[in-house]
């Protein structure tokens, strides 16, 4: 009887330390196959391996006098002072989206100059800075 | 103005630290003399509200001799957005929290004692309670006065930012708070009880209430915010997986777990260390969200971190206590937890609700503090996005609302039999809803289809349980109402995610378009000032090519000057089957005018689902005269 009480906890125990683990391998493989990588157009430019098939965000501001719009989308370039990337989009524009504002797009690569987005943030605050600019502009 | 409320601060404060050294006092010397103490805890509550309700008339009279009000109010402001900016900002938002703590630090003292609570106890909570009093107060007096004179005053302030300016998100940071803050009495509780080594079924009856009633708070502002989103913010959702948002649902989670243990608890006098844990993680998480959010270190959809290394100081702290939890607690519940003979009692089930809710929130936190720690590691930025969140949590509501529904049904201890005869008539009706909802709308995925039934299945046994209720007037379960409000809730968010379409187009004025089921006519546009704000109008008519109904649509693009911001309004057709969302924005040197047009399902219905489960949480309050409740 004692010896098949304790050999039910150890089955019991056994169990739980199974199910903890497979969640938490769960938890990180999911989390590894969703994670957005935020690139600078400088960043791009100098990143050897382009991945074109998965999902990024680009940041930095958007470029003065860069927007053009039709009636199938928009386009503008997102800058960093340095170096720049074209963007296409075909949906709508988020609040607080201007020229010479903090822009993040999130889409896939075309190639190093191309980006097509399809969702694009802007801040909720008027005085919002991408941190990659504060950076540029600090140096 | 400024003096006035620097005074009732003081007063504050000193109060504070005369409580702190009076419960000193009187827990060595064990006596328990409530005079003063009463006193005490009069004067400060009272200065406490006193000072806030100062702060809320400089906002009201634009008293810009104090630099909070100048930063934040306009003069052209509306009445109630000058009252609620006094929260909008850090400053004010933190006396809010104070105020909060102190209010429920008197109520607890007040009703402990009505309870005839042990002495010790409530002199225990009272000191545990006060430094925390102390230390917010303290933070608040340093760094982040809200009453700081500005010399010479100014003649007019700076505004606030104009999406701020809602009535939903008015109220949404004084609910949460509510909610948050509120969990400070039983984290004080749960260390008061470690303490004094107090009767552990006692813990459960002393701190019950209060979980569901700030349960019920924190429900209400997560709703408040998720409705402000979904008109606000323009893209007609009302989840994002947001940061921010996200810190508000960690502690809905940790608080929906720990109700479900206290109530074993308080039956079966097991899980007290477990409660213990979760009532401290409650606050814990509260006040790091809060932190996050409010110091801006969180990376979010609309807002981007600062300096990451701010935070990795609060979320190190968090992660220690973490540890030291799970370190207590295989310490002191691994018994109970292994050693649960009867699988099919009440209190197992109830235990796994707590596992799953331990998994959301693990799930939450990684996905929202991971990024935080990879960029102060490598200084790569990342974010989290939301499939994530969708894969790890969608498919476990199918598990949770079928246990949920025979949960209840189970007595507590014994081993009985786990499926009653009207689960089975429960489950048929569920395939037949889901057959015709297949047959007469569209086809639905496997993974849609399975949650439709298990939200259907808790959705006609608590209905049942209620009918059964409305005719003999016997016995009700305050959970019935939540338990409902969770199936309807996860039911509508599903025909809505299913059925929701979206369509994105530029047009200029005069032109029409032509979708699936409607036809939309950009007539004209119209310039308009307003009181704080210049505001274009659109007008367009959407015709609805099946029935013939048109309705006309007047979404909005606002110029506000103070300060100078441009924000798209929304118009919204709620329905009671389902919304029209209309946006429209500008482009810049064009004609075309970019509009985005949703038709979202049962929106109402996702709102009224919340609502209810929100009011479950405190039926019992106003149910108790009728009959049993438990």
């Amino acid at each position: 009887m004692l010896v098949k009480k304790s050999r039910n906890r150890l089955l019991i125990l056994f169990l739980f330390l199974l199910v903890l683990g497979s969640f938490t391998i769960l938890i990180i493989n999911t989390l590894k196959d969703n994670l957005l990588y935020f690139f600078t157009p400088t960043e791009i430019k100098n990143k050897e391996d382009i991945a074109s098939n998965k999902i990024l965000r680009i940041g930095g501001m958007v470029k003065k006098d860069s927007v053009r719009s039709s009636r199938s989308g928009v386009e503008f370039i997102i800058t960093d002072f340095k170096n720049e990337i074209q963007v296409t989009f075909d949906g709508s524009l988020p609040n607080l989206f201007s020229e010479e504002k903090g822009v993040i797009a999130q889409g896939m690569l075309k190639d190093k100059e191309f980006f097509i987005a399809d969702k694009v943030l802007a801040k909720h605050d008027e005085n919002y800075m991408p941190p990659e600019i504060k950076k540029i502009e600090k140096k | 103005m400024a003096l006035s409320g620097n005074i009732f601060l003081v007063i504050t404060l000193l109060t504070t630290i005369l409580i702190l050294f009076e419960s000193i006092n009187q827990i060595i010397k064990s006596v328990a003399s409530y005079k003063i103490l009463d006193l005490l805890s009069k004067v400060q509550v009272t200065a406490i509200i006193t000072s806030f309700l100062l702060l809320i008339c400089a906002f009201i009279i634009s008293d810009f001799s104090v630099i909070n009000v100048y930063e934040n109010s306009h003069t052209a402001k509306p009445l109630f957005y000058k009252i609620s900016a006094a929260w909008g900002n850090h400053e004010g938002s933190l006396l809010l929290w104070i105020n909060l703590l102190i209010f429920f630090a008197f109520i607890f003292f007040r009703s402990a004692r009505k309870k005839n609570e042990e002495n010790k106890y409530i002199l225990w909570v009272l000191l545990f309670q006060n430094i925390i009093v102390l230390v917010f107060l303290l933070f608040l007096l340093i760094s982040s006065n809200p009453f700081l004179e500005l010399n010479p005053q100014p003649v007019e302030g700076l505004g606030l930012n104009p999406i701020l300016q809602d009535p939903a998100l008015a109220i949404h940071p004084p609910l949460l708070y509510v909610g948050f803050v509120g969990s400070s009495i039983y984290f004080s509780a749960a260390l008061s009880s470690l303490v004094t080594q107090q009767n552990k079924r006692q813990f459960a009856l002393s701190i019950k209430n209060y979980v569901f009633i700030t349960w019920f708070f924190q429900t209400l502002g997560i709703l408040a915010g998720s409705i402000w989103a979904y008109y606000e913010l323009g893209w007609g959702g009302f989840w994002f997986w947001d940061p921010v948002e996200n810190s508000s649902l960690m502690p809905w989670f940790a608080m929906n777990a720990l109700a479900h243990s206290l109530i074993v608890l308080e039956k079966k006098n097991i899980y007290y260390h477990w409660s213990i844990i979760l009532a401290l993680m409650t606050f814990l998480l509260s006040v790091t969200g809060t932190f996050l959010v409010r110091s801006g270190i969180l990376n979010s959809v609309h807002s981007f971190a600062n300096d990451p290394t701010r935070g990795l100081f609060i979320l190190l702290i968090l992660f220690t206590l973490i540890l030291i939890s799970i370190f207590v607690f295989f310490r002191h519940e691994k018994e109970n937890f292994l050693n649960n003979s009867h699988i099919k009692s009440r209190e197992f089930f109830l235990l796994i609700n707590n596992w799953l809710m331990v998994f959301f929130l693990a799930v939450v936190l990684i996905g929202t503090t991971y990024p935080i720690f990879l960029q102060v590691i490598s200084d790569q930025l990342i974010s989290v996005g939301p499939p994530y969140y969708n894969f790890l949590i969608v498919p476990f509501a199918i598990p949770m609302l079928l246990l949920m529904g025979l949960a209840t049904k189970l007595s507590w201890n014994q081993n009985n039999s786990l499926l009653k005869k009207n689960h089975l008539a429960y489950l048929v009706l569920s395939f037949l809803v889901l057959i015709i909802i297949n047959i007469t709308i569209q086809n639905i995925s496997f993974l849609s289809s399975v949650i439709f039934i298990s939200a259907f299945f808790l959705i006609f046994q608590n209905l049942h349980e209620i009918v059964i209720f409305l005719k003999t007037k016997k016995t009700l379960m305050n959970y019935h109402f939540s338990h409902l409000g969770f199936a309807l809730l996860i039911l509508f968010i599903g025909l809505n995610h299913n059925f929701s379409r979206e369509y994105n187009f530029n047009l200029t004025p005069g032109e029409k378009v032509d979708l699936d089921h409607y036809e939309i006519e950009f007539k004209n546009l119209q310039q308009t000032n307003r009181e704080n704000y210049n505001v274009l109008v659109g007008n367009f008519l959407i015709q609805n090519k099946k029935t013939g109904k048109e309705k006309m649509f007047f979404p909005e693009i606002r110029l506000y000057n103070n300060p100078q911001t441009i924000t798209y309004e929304a118009d919204i057709a709620t329905q009671v089957d389902l919304d029209l969302y209309l946006t429209m924005s500008n482009l810049p040197r064009s004609e075309f005018y970019s509009i985005k047009f949703q038709s979202k399902p049962f929106m109402l219905w996702i709102w009224v689902s919340v609502f209810l489960i929100a009011l479950g949480l405190i039926s019992k309050f106003f149910l108790r005269r009728y009959g049993k409740i438990d």
